[in-house]
């Protein structure tokens, strides 16, 4: 079942029909229902718009090179801070991992033929890459400039830009994310292979089932509160606008009700990635199954509990703000009980540091970092400090960028083999691991310093004693975003130059290694049956070639 | 080859749940022009989730569905009750603080 | 082993999808995901009854006297109405899982013509409030004898009862492609579940109108 054949210099290996060349033309792709067909149109979405982000993010931090606002009036540079946000938050980081992964994996890892709502699963990717498009033609005509965040009265009354056009555009997104949560969860429930029980399940799948929960829950009140939003400035109701009785915290309380579990949104699939990647790199069953499934389920209900405390400053009660402060201690204490059961699978154990396992130490380190800081701004009197500083902006870089993008990236070289059937080049893989290691430091470390020493964000123009550190930081982001585009190129090399991969290159766990790389439409001959635990690798032969 | 495998609820059944559906329109029309003082928004409360219950258990078939399915139910009551309860809590608690501007 | 997508053998039903074991485990998991589907639709109304109860405890007295301005009669016609099509929406899945085609036809338009007078009555009844500048925006007029937050009573009148309107809209279109299968003679004993399916929304359409109607019609009146 599983060959492990390399091909041999100059040899043509006849290429079995598999997903990808199944069947050929654009209609094949654009009107497929195969998940992992759809994982790939997910692919390039996600990686165009993080294109498009990445550009706004070297124009904010070209402006940021000098203490004056020189390069863009201040209300330019609030629309490049602005289509940084959305372009990042809703069209590469909530979509990214679930679509891309999440789709091409789970009915593999569950032993299923597809997902359960084939059809539907199409229609999110319409959904998303519809919404941003709409987003992307308020980019291109102009833009906006209220901050992802769309706060009120500004973005109802008062803001020049095209709000409703945004909103609208991540509204429909939005709906991609529901529809996709929607069929993650009914997949996992009911299109488990027989004998695969939930406590055999691949912690990618338990990962992506909360995410699910959270897609669910959360995504319909940003929806409904976007709609208000929209309704607010065509119709001028009122509802969030001081002037007309209405309330600017509503409308932050509804708002962030969905965006605080957004983050989670945004990392309980890398975290769940983390994980795969653990296991398979030191090569024995990951310590605490259990209680890292537990924990994953336990970040998604506790998610919905804290989002006060992006609102500490806003005139909330301050005994709300107590709560709020305590939760999100809470918060933190299943994310830390996976960092130490990761710490617990490698130590003592025989690690191979192949690229997958560069990105996932280096999410550990930084993904703490950011969780730490987290903390620190859990703590009332501190955020109190910190608050719209640059503090905040390194917190979430650290972890969606140190964190979710490495996740991904170590999520995309591991499952590389499986899902185009080719090996990546190994050398440059890890010289772009490092360069991005390095570049992602140098880019957000001094932004801490920056933020406690009182550099507000959103700002084009500082004090000049701040310049040094912004410096660093711009250096930095010139080597991040170099160390990107190398694996840009190299995807794209091996898919045409790269050695054949074998079915199970790195020796791995997991049903998706029991299949053909790349698979085959129905992903399975036969059904599988599940009997043994998960990540045993205890009856994994000795001898397994990478290639 | 397969049916459906839950109980359904009967003709009888059906019926029944629209007249006392009904019913509790009349009552809560009613009950609305009563002067209960605190207890009008109660009573109007308890008996919209009665009507609202007596459509999901039986118009729904909620009553012989899966535990799952009422788990899923369950949650989406209580996630809402999330959102209220703690909003309003804020608007209820900032009165607390004697010094805080109002 | 035999595997379900290779049973060539007679017996695979048309209506089955390949990537399920068979007609009960699809019925299942699209059962399931409908129910999901509502858990999202809890929610998302669920934002606006947010708003409604944090302005109708701030402007307390704007919102019963701008209660009271709303038609009860027409209110409660509705609310009958409504209820009674989800009487014959469920009489429908009780007769696609009898197989009876006639019936389902029956029942399903009787639905549709439920539905069609509730929406009749919310059009007379949004024009009256444009007669009287009740609506928000530049042309709201404050009602007689009533604090000016009024016109927050009515934005959410608005926003709550056409986002409702707008899902049974959707609602009638799922119940005419309905028909159209049921002539066709797509249901059987064997195979109902779109029908199941659309009764499900049907159903939290008016369990949502079961709060709206008190909450938007009758909280005032105890103070007439």
């Amino acid at each position: 079942m599983s060959t492990n054949a390399v091909s041999a210099p100059g040899a043509r290996v006849a290429r079995r029909v598999n997903y990808l060349n199944a069947r050929h033309g654009v209609r094949s792709w654009l009107l497929t229902v195969d998940h992992k067909r759809i994982a790939i149109l997910y692919l390039i979405g996600v990686t165009f718009f993080f294109v498009v982000g990445g550009l706004y993010a070297s124009l904010i931090r070209l402006e940021l090179l000098t203490p004056k606002g020189d390069v863009f009036l201040s209300e330019t540079y609030n629309k490049l801070f602005t289509g940084h946000g959305v372009m990042m938050v809703f069209f590469f980081m909530i979509p990214g991992i679930p679509g891309v992964l999440g789709n091409f994996l789970i009915p593999l890892m569950v032993g299923a033929r597809d997902v359960a709502f084939p059809k539907l699963n199409l229609l999110s990717w319409y959904l998303f890459a519809i919404g941003g498009l709409t987003a992307l033609w308020a980019v291109v005509h102009g833009g906006l400039d209220t901050g992802w965040t769309f706060y009120t009265p500004y973005s109802t009354v008062y803001s020049n830009g095209w709000v409703v056009v945004t909103a609208v555009g991540v509204f429909i997104s939005g709906f991609s994310s529901i529809l996709t949560g929607l069929n993650f969860l009914v997949t996992i429930h009911t299109m488990r292979a027989p004998g695969m029980t939930w406590m055999r399940m691949p912690l990618f799948c338990w990962g992506m089932y909360a995410t699910a929960i959270i897609q669910i829950l959360g995504t319909p009140v940003i929806a409904i509160t976007l709609l208000l939003v929209a309704a607010e400035r065509l119709f001028h109701l009122g509802v969030f606008d001081p002037a007309q009785g209405g309330d600017p915290v509503l409308f932050q309380h509804l708002f962030w009700f969905y965006s605080h579990p957004a983050v989670y949104i945004m990392i309980l699939p890398a975290l769940s990635v983390i994980s795969e990647l653990v296991t398979a790199f030191a090569r024995k069953p990951i310590f605490g199954y259990k209680f890292i499934a537990a924990s994953s389920v336990a970040i998604a209900a506790l998610s919905f509990l804290v989002w006060g405390h992006h609102m500490f400053v806003s005139g909330q009660s301050v005994y709300a703000g107590l709560v709020f402060s305590i939760l999100s201690f809470m918060v933190a204490i299943p994310s830390a009980i996976k960092v130490f059961n990761w710490t617990a699978t490698l130590y003592k154990s025989a690690v191979s540091y192949q690229t997958p396992l560069l990105y996932a130490l280096g999410f550990i380190g930084l993904f703490t970092f950011g969780g730490l800081t987290g903390l620190m701004l859990a703590a009332l009197g501190l955020d109190i400090h910190v608050h719209d500083t640059y503090f905040i902006v390194a917190h979430f870089h650290y972890i969606m960028v140190g964190g979710t993008i490495m996740a991904y990236l170590g999520g995309l070289h591991y499952w590389w083999p499986k899902i185009s059937g080719k090996l990546y080049p190994e050398m440059w893989s890890r010289v772009s691991a490092w360069v991005i290691f390095i570049g992602f430091n140098l880019t957000f470390f001094p932004q801490f310093i920056l933020g406690y020493l009182g550099m507000p964000r959103r700002y084009h123009a500082y004090p000049d004693e701040f310049q040094v550190l912004n410096v660093m930081s711009t250096a930095g982001a010139s080597i991040l975003g170099l160390g990107y585009l190398i694996p840009l190129v190299y995807f794209f090399w091996s898919m045409r130059y790269g050695k054949d991969a074998a079915d199970n290159p790195w020796g791995a766990t997991g049903l998706e290694w029991q299949t053909p790389s790349p698979p085959p439409t129905e992903n399975f001959a036969e059904t599988p049956v599940v009997t043994g635990r998960p990540y045993d690798y205890t009856t994994i032969p000795e001898e397994v070639r990478v290639g | 080859m397969s049916e459906t495998t839950h109980r359904q609820p009967s003709l009888g059944a059906y019926l029944g749940v629209f007249a006392a559906l009904m019913a509790l329109t009349g009552l809560t029309v009613f009950a609305a022009f009563q002067h209960l003082g605190v207890w009008n928004t109660p009573v109007a409360l308890a008996i919209a989730v009665t009507k609202a219950l007596l459509v999901a258990l039986i118009f729904m078939h909620l009553r012989y569905s899966p535990k799952l399915t009422l788990l899923v139910v369950a949650s989406s009551i209580v996630w809402l009750a999330f959102l209220i309860v703690i909003t309003v809590s804020d608007y209820l608690t900032r009165a607390w603080l004697p010094v805080y501007p109002r | 082993m035999a595997d379900a997508a290779h049973a060539v053998a007679a017996g695979t039903p048309p209506e089955l999808q390949h990537h399920f074991t068979d007609l009960e485990h699809q019925r299942e998991a699209s059962t399931l995901g409908m129910w999901v589907f509502l858990v999202t639709e809890v929610l998302f109304f669920g934002g606006m009854f947010t708003a409604y109860v944090v302005y109708r405890s701030t402007y307390r007295p704007a919102f019963e006297g701008a209660s009271n301005l709303l038609d009860i009669r027409l209110g409660t016609i509705n609310t009958a109405v409504l209820l009674l099509s989800s009487l014959t929406m469920a009489l429908a899945v009780r007769a696609a899982a009898q197989g009876r085609k006639k019936l389902i036809v029956f029942f399903l338009s009787s639905t549709i013509l439920l539905g069609a007078v509730f929406l009749g009555i919310k059009v007379v009844e949004y024009s009256q409030k444009f007669a009287h500048h009740e609506v928000p925006g530049p042309h709201f007029v404050v009602p007689e004898g009533l604090p000016r937050q009024a016109e927050m009573f009515f934005s959410l009148y608005f926003c709550m009862t056409g986002l409702h309107a707008l899902h049974m809209i959707i609602g009638v279109g799922l119940l005419s492609w309905l028909i159209a299968r049921a002539r066709r003679g797509d249901f059987s004993v064997r195979y109902s579940t779109p029908v199941d399916l659309v009764g499900l929304y049907w159903h939290f359409v008016d369990i949502v109108w079961i709060f709206l109607f008190p909450l938007l019609y009758l909280l005032g009146r105890h103070t007439l």
